[in-house]
């Protein structure tokens, strides 16, 4: 189910701007790895690189590999509408479809993938809002448009939709920023859960929180404005909190700028 | 520093008050037009409603004919015999034939331009189709009379020889294709701006956190605008649709232009004949005397209740799925 990503070489670019220099890294499967740095650091640019989301912005391009086990996802051939079905994406503001109900949010995903029996799509809809510990908030408003549910709900209802389809990695962007303390926390428990099942890469401005769910974290800097973001190390989250072994991971982690 | 004080408090608070009084007049101004606006408004739509039906009264007090039922208008001949049933038929039919060649039409264009042309074809093609809007209904009439007609007589031949048997498309009279399917076609062309500059401004508001939804669920571009691209701008077009019909149904010159007007209902739309409400009043309104005008004026008001009445449904529908419609999102 989950699978092992390996970055090699990896540039993406708005246009002629370079967002982000020469990236190499792996992600464990099974592992929550979190990403910290700066605003503008590209961070979020680098997540959106690893499910192909980047070049949908007008003037995006990459260049560089990243392998997911044996499969070079900027690969000849390779379809990005695919890699997306493989590797799903939890965004920073809650986009269940307005349009949609409850229930059809979450099995949006399984439709494009393919025929499913309406019984067998209520019981994956089942499983994944109770993945997503939503099941029991929502149980008995199935058909309820899914922008009535509260922030947190919302949130946890894409959660849900993402983990229908089974990927083999799942993408969070800073998914609790909008969020308050409580809907963060059912969250961060939520994380913790599914990394027993995917491989899961969260993007965060939220210190604590990378120390609270991660197993490994890596942090991203940029030299000045206008420069390409870098990843400056990447280590277990222990390691980065307590002995960081750059001297800019430890000024930012300990609030000297950023 | 003690000799500006002084000075300071002297003159802050007049400039301070006098700019704050001038502030609630010009509030008090501003909230007394927006007010008068609105007031006049509806002034100006309950004198017209009024003059309507005072005149359309006079008219149907006299009518000899069933006003609903009689396929005739002698509104000037003693006693005058007139009803709308004719005007109402080919009205209605030629929007209805619009609407199904335009709608469809327009929201493909509309989602060309917003998600599928590259920007710079994008921006060219959004300007030819405003331009659509710009050209007079009497040009279209033109147009439509020295082209369109001849032009058509080809396709009508081919639906009478393969859809004919739909009765709808069997031609039975001979004669050149000055009918309402016609008149649809050209009513289609003439409302196709309007919904296609409507819908593509819909179609451009889809947030685009909506759209990477689908996207990172491993949506193909067409896949996007169905889950949400399209739910999204259902209310849109259907207001675009209906501002298009709004058009459409009172469309005036280019119909007169084009239709060779008879007093005939008939189900065989690509023979010639027929008429619809403004077609019908510009070709009597100079010929008639004072009563046939008022006769005119009661067909007018008929065709006002029916735009109400469209508005009024498509307002319905709109509100329907209110829940979903992404609003509160």
């Amino acid at each position: 189910m989950a699978k092992r990503i390996d970055v090699s070489g990896l540039s993406a670019f708005y246009g002629t701007h370079k967002a982000i220099d020469d990236i190499s890294m792996t992600v464990e499967p099974r592992s929550v790895t979190a990403f910290i740095g700066p605003s503008g650091c590209g961070k979020s640019t680098f997540l959106r690189t690893l499910n192909r989301m980047h070049e949908v912005t007008p003037g995006g391009r990459v260049e560089g590999k990243v392998m997911l086990d044996d499969e070079n996802l900027y690969g000849a051939g390779v379809d990005p509408v695919a890699v997306r079905r493989t590797v799903g994406m939890v965004f920073q503001r809650p986009n269940p479809f307005p349009t949609m109900s409850i229930f059809d949010n979450v099995a949006a995903g399984l439709r494009l993938n393919g025929n499913f029996k309406k019984s067998e799509l209520g019981d994956i809809v089942e499983r994944s809002l109770q993945g997503a510990n939503l099941w029991n908030e929502v149980k008995d408003r199935l058909n309820k448009p899914g922008s009535g549910l509260s922030g947190g709900q919302q949130q946890r209802l894409c959660i849900a939709r993402a983990i229908a389809v089974e990927p083999q990695v799942l993408l969070m962007d800073e998914p609790c920023s909008a969020l308050d303390p409580i809907s963060t926390l059912a969250i961060e428990d939520l994380i913790g859960e599914l990394k027993e099942r995917f491989t899961i890469v969260i993007v965060t401005h939220n210190m604590q929180q990378a120390a609270r769910v991660s197993d490994r974290t890596a942090f991203f800097n940029l030299a000045a404005v206008g420069q390409p973001g870098k990843l400056i190390e990447i280590d277990d989250t222990d390691r980065i909190f307590s002995n960081p072994s750059v001297q800019a991971t430890e000024d930012y982690i300990s609030g000297r700028f950023g | 520093m003690a000799s500006t004080t002084p000075t300071q408090i002297d003159t802050a608070p007049p400039v301070a008050k006098s700019g704050r009084s001038t502030g609630r007049a010009g509030d008090k101004i501003f909230a007394g037009l927006s007010k008068g606006s609105g007031i006049l408004l509806l002034v100006i739509m309950a004198s017209i409603a009024a003059f309507l039906t005072y005149r359309a009264t006079i008219a149907l007090s006299e009518n000899e004919g069933n006003f609903l039922t009689t396929f005739d208008w002698n509104a000037s001949a003693n006693p005058p015999v007139f009803g709308i049933a004719v005007l109402l038929f080919g009205t209605v039919v030629s929007s209805v034939i619009a609407m199904a060649i335009a709608v469809p039409i327009a929201v493909g264009i509309a989602l060309f331009i917003s998600h599928y042309a590259p920007r710079r074809l994008a921006a060219p093609i959004a300007y030819v189709v405003d331009l659509l809007a710009a050209v007079p209904s009497i040009i279209y009439g033109i147009w439509g009379a020295l082209f369109l007609v001849p032009q058509l007589n080809g396709l009508n031949l081919w639906l009478d020889e393969y859809l004919g048997w739909t009765y709808v498309f069997d031609k039975t009279q001979v004669g050149v294709a000055r009918s309402l399917f016609t008149v649809g076609i050209l009513l289609a062309i003439m409302i196709l701006p309007i919904v296609t500059s409507v819908s593509r401004e819909v179609f451009l508001q889809v947030p685009r956190m909506n759209e990477e939804a689908a996207l990172a669920l491993g949506a193909t571009r067409w896949e996007v605008i169905r889950m949400s691209v399209l739910p999204f701008g259902r209310s849109g077009v259907i207001s675009a649709s209906m501002l298009g019909l709004g058009r459409a149904l009172g469309e005036t010159m280019a119909v007169a232009t084009v239709l060779s007007p008879s007093f005939l209902i008939s189900g065989h739309i690509l023979n010639p004949g027929g008429g619809t409400f403004a077609q019908n009043i510009a070709a009597k309104f100079d010929e008639a005397n004072e009563f046939g005008r008022d006769a005119l004026i009661a067909s007018g008001l008929v065709l006002f209740l029916l735009t109400l009445l469209v508005n009024g449904a498509a307002r319905l529908i709109i509100a329907r799925r209110k829940d979903f419609s992404g609003a509160n999102a």
